[in-house]
């Protein structure tokens, strides 16, 4: 285990590094530059503004000190928003994020887990079409519709929720958890379902049912472990792209999170703050997926034998 | 098991909630103005940032020697109780407030106002607004490392309360200048403390460190979420003052401002969303405001182009547009057509231009720049920035000149910063573009257009519209002034560089709570004078 942990981590580096790279290459080649402006900069200005950000030294000069300075843990000062570092901002958006993809998570699981088992247990009855329409709904319904529809029952007819923000007033993170969950919410579902039908059909619970255990015991018991494995794999990259695609809700609900930085840093063209968020969304990508093949390994004997 | 726990704990919360107060009731008493700001301030430093979020956040914080007034018209005093202007207009002597204290306690000078002019000028600070200040005497020369005297500098304490500024010409606007942001002062030890006088990421502007001199205080500032400032004691006009609280929110989506607005969160929106503001103006919204703003909306000729160099091309592309059905049937939200580069009400300006729809007459001129056969006539590209708002008017724009004149043009959108560059280098045909005021006064539009503006950008020069723009700006008479600047507008017009299409308003939602607050043109809402009442 420990050697296959150590196997990835070894690979993770050369591949962030070539990330960090291509990112570098590719947001100088966008036309546009980070102080362009409506009402033009004028040229002195330019001039010493290029001077400032070392915007004015050779593009390969530039490359190498950024490198220099990325290993060291430096991802350079934001050309947005002065007096701020990116890795401020991103440790500032960063817990925001994460909270709000925990609690997707979180009620992705729960419902889309709890629909997927009931659905594979009572295959072809009301308990399984009704969940797993809904789970097709859901997938098919962008978080930027969701979003907008619950703020209008639950916000605006109601008067139950705020309609935005993130901690500043009482009940302000249900909704935007909710409107993030609900896609994934009916991944799994899918999923689980998928996997504990197949885990139903296999001869170890044929011999649970003989020995004469109950159905929910064998359910709990013996087939969940088994069912459950592709959820689990799902989970990894799951809670990478939460974190990464949460721009959309972040925006609809006015949520000081990661995403946001991310997309109007691409529209700024604040290029240390693109590669920031880029290589850390990056090595963020790479731990989660890290994680969920270390779960799977462990749930899993097979696999663990293969690894 | 510990999952279902959480999953329950989701739906008690949500069946035990009741109604909740919404913060701009709770905030009457409180006296606690909710304040849709647009987007994330790019920082706090007067001298760095450039921005309607950023002029919002400092004119509440910081204030210059005059303040906008709210009701329009003539600025008022600020640091500056007073002043007096040399029979030349040449030299202002300005009285500060004796009373004028930073937030921090220290005695606010004239020499804090000449150190933070030095500050803006000093050329590696990258500065975007020196220009604000290149009326002063010697002020361009010190900016472009020409000198690096600054006595050389036409700003002088003379006392600790006497400031006197020598300009190069008469420029008869420059007491409006100086409400703006850049022109504010600084507090030099503070700056100096957490870097030297051109660091653009000294620490001095974080919540615990930024002093100002404005009538509110900075509190709080969570990035991307909120800004709260409070109101200042040491201001030198506090007894005026009813806010005690302002909450800037950075609200970049409209429809989140929007729904926000009608739950109760905000008091002022920064803008309503395009598809909803002509359904409020239908349902007579009562919070809905429409006011004249000081900026225009129009597409810019590249005159560089061998086709529209011709201005015979350009004026038919003009007379083909009719403006009163873009505004009525394509922008929908009280725009006004416009046949001026100048905002008609511009602190006093009515420019006596106009631009008719004449199809006919834009037939005849494309037939006498040689273009009778329209066949023969080169597709055109309108290039505009990706948004809704703009691709519609680039539709209609479109349809026009092919109805009017048959003649085809091709639309091309681009992202904000592709479509900058190639405005930038010249790499367009025709292109949308907007202008909004920095300050009160013809000059901020007419002067865009001179030879050699970096803002031009179409390549149109003409010798006699920089005279006329030279000579009114050095003359004192402000009548004889306006004539020269409606001469100078009129052969603008004439020339059509620039096609205006409508001038803009200011479309937001207000609740009938928020009193003190006065539509003007420059829409500058100075928080000294805003309080809440129901």
């Amino acid at each position: 285990m420990l050697q296959v942990i150590l196997k990835r981590i070894a690979i993770a580096i050369p591949v962030i590094l070539v990330v960090a790279s291509i990112t570098f290459f590719l947001v100088r080649m966008a036309p546009g530059g980070p102080f362009d402006a409506e009402k033009v900069v004028p040229p002195q200005v330019m001039k010493n503004l290029n001077a400032v950000y070392n915007l004015d030294a050779p593009l390969l000069v530039q490359y190498k000190d950024y490198m220099f300075n990325l290993v060291q843990g430096d991802f350079g000062p934001s050309f947005r928003y002065p007096g701020r570092s990116v890795t401020e901002m991103i440790f500032t958006g960063l817990p925001v994020t994460l909270e709000l993809a925990l609690y997707a998570i979180l009620i992705a699981m729960v419902i889309g887990g709890v629909a997927g088992v009931l659905a594979a247990v009572k295959r072809n009855t009301a308990l399984d079409y009704i969940p797993m329409t809904i789970a097709m709904i859901g997938i098919c319904m962008p978080t930027f519709l969701l979003g907008p529809l619950l703020v209008l029952f639950f916000g605006i007819h109601l008067e139950l929720l705020p309609v935005s923000g993130w901690g500043s007033l009482s009940g302000d993170k249900i909704l935007p958890s909710i409107t993030l969950g609900a896609a994934y919410a009916a991944y799994i579902a899918r999923l689980s379902r998928g996997g504990m039908l197949e885990t139903l059909g296999q001869d170890y619970i044929r011999t649970a049912r003989a020995k004469g255990l109950p159905e929910y015991q064998v359910i709990l018991r013996h087939a969940l472990q088994g069912g459950l494995v592709p959820v689990v794999s799902f989970l990894g990259p799951a809670i990478a792209g939460l974190i990464g695609g949460s721009f959309v809700v972040e925006t609809i609900f006015q949520i000081p999170g990661l995403g946001r930085f991310y997309v109007e840093a691409a529209f700024n063209r604040d290029y240390t703050m693109i590669l920031g968020t880029t290589i850390f969304f990056s090595a963020l990508i790479i731990f989660f997926n890290l994680l969920s093949d270390i779960a799977v390994l462990l749930m899993n004997p097979r696999a663990r034998s293969e690894a | 098991m510990k999952n279902s726990y959480i999953y329950f704990f989701f739906l008690i919360s949500l069946l035990g909630c009741s109604k909740a107060i919404a913060p701009v009731d709770s905030a009457l008493d409180q006296q606690i103005l909710h304040f849709g700001n647009g987007s994330e301030p790019q920082g706090l430093d007067p001298h760095i940032v450039t921005g309607v979020p950023e002029h919002h956040l400092l004119i509440a914080m910081c204030e210059g020697l005059t303040i906008a007034n709210p009701k329009g018209g003539e600025n008022l005093p600020g640091v500056a109780k007073s002043w007096t202007i040399s029979p030349d207009g040449k030299t202002y002597t300005f009285f500060l407030q004796e009373d004028a204290k930073w937030s921090n306690g220290d005695l606010l000078t004239a020499s804090d106002f000449v150190w933070s002019w030095m500050r803006i000028l000093t050329p590696s600070l990258g500065s975007q607004y020196p220009d604000m200040l290149y009326y002063v005497k010697g002020a361009p020369e010190y900016h472009q490392g020409l000198t690096d005297d600054f006595s050389s500098v036409g700003v002088t304490a003379v006392n600790d309360y006497e400031l006197k500024v020598e300009l190069t010409n008469a420029t008869p606007f420059f007491i409006k200048l100086l409400s703006h942001y850049s022109t504010y002062p600084v507090h030099k030890d503070t700056v100096l403390k957490h870097g030297t006088i051109d660091d653009r990421n000294g620490q001095w502007t974080r919540p615990g460190n930024f002093v100002c001199n404005g009538p509110m205080n900075l509190k709080t500032w969570e990035l991307n979420k909120e800004i709260t400032v409070e109101k200042n004691p040491l201001y030198w006009d506090a007894s005026n003052v009813r806010l005690n609280e302002i909450r800037y929110y950075p609200v970049s989506n409209e429809s989140t401002e929007d729904r926000m607005f009608r739950a109760g969160q905000l008091h002022v929106t920064n803008v309503v969303p395009l598809e909803k503001c002509p359904v409020y103006i239908e349902n007579e919204n009562p919070d809905l405001r429409i006011e004249p703003y000081m900026g225009t909306y129009f597409y810019r000729v590249n005159t560089n182009h061998p086709v529209l160099k011709d201005k015979r091309v350009r004026l038919a592309l003009a007379y083909a547009l009719n403006r009163k059905q873009i505004v009525e049937k394509v922008s929908k939200c009280g725009q006004l057509a416009a046949y001026s580069f100048t905002p008609p009400g511009t602190a006093g300006y009515e420019p006596d231009t106009s631009i008719s729809f004449n199809p006919e007459l834009a037939k005849s001129l494309l037939a006498e720049a040689g273009y009778e056969d329209t066949s023969t006539f080169p597709v055109l590209e309108i290039l505009f920035n990706t948004q809704e708002g703009h691709r519609k008017i680039a539709l209609a724009v479109q349809q026009m000149w092919q109805q009017n004149l048959g003649i085809s043009v091709q639309l091309v959108n681009q992202d904000w910063k592709v479509y900058l560059a190639r405005e930038m280098t010249g790499d367009f045909q025709i292109s949308r573009a907007g202008w909004i005021g920095d300050y009160e006064d013809p000059n901020t539009f007419l002067d865009t257009l001179r030879p050699n503006r970096g803002n031009n950008k179409t390549g149109w020069e003409n010798q006699e519209y920089d005279d006329l723009l030279a000579i009114a700006n050095s003359t004192n008479d402000q009548a004889l002034r306006y004539e020269y600047l409606n001469q100078a507008e009129k052969l603008l017009i004439s020339e059509m560089p620039i096609i205006p299409i409508y001038t803009y308003v200011k479309a937001y939602q207000i609740s009938s709570d928020v009193k003190g607050w006065y539509p003007n043109i420059i829409d500058t809402h100075h928080p000294k004078f805003i309080y809440l009442e129901r």
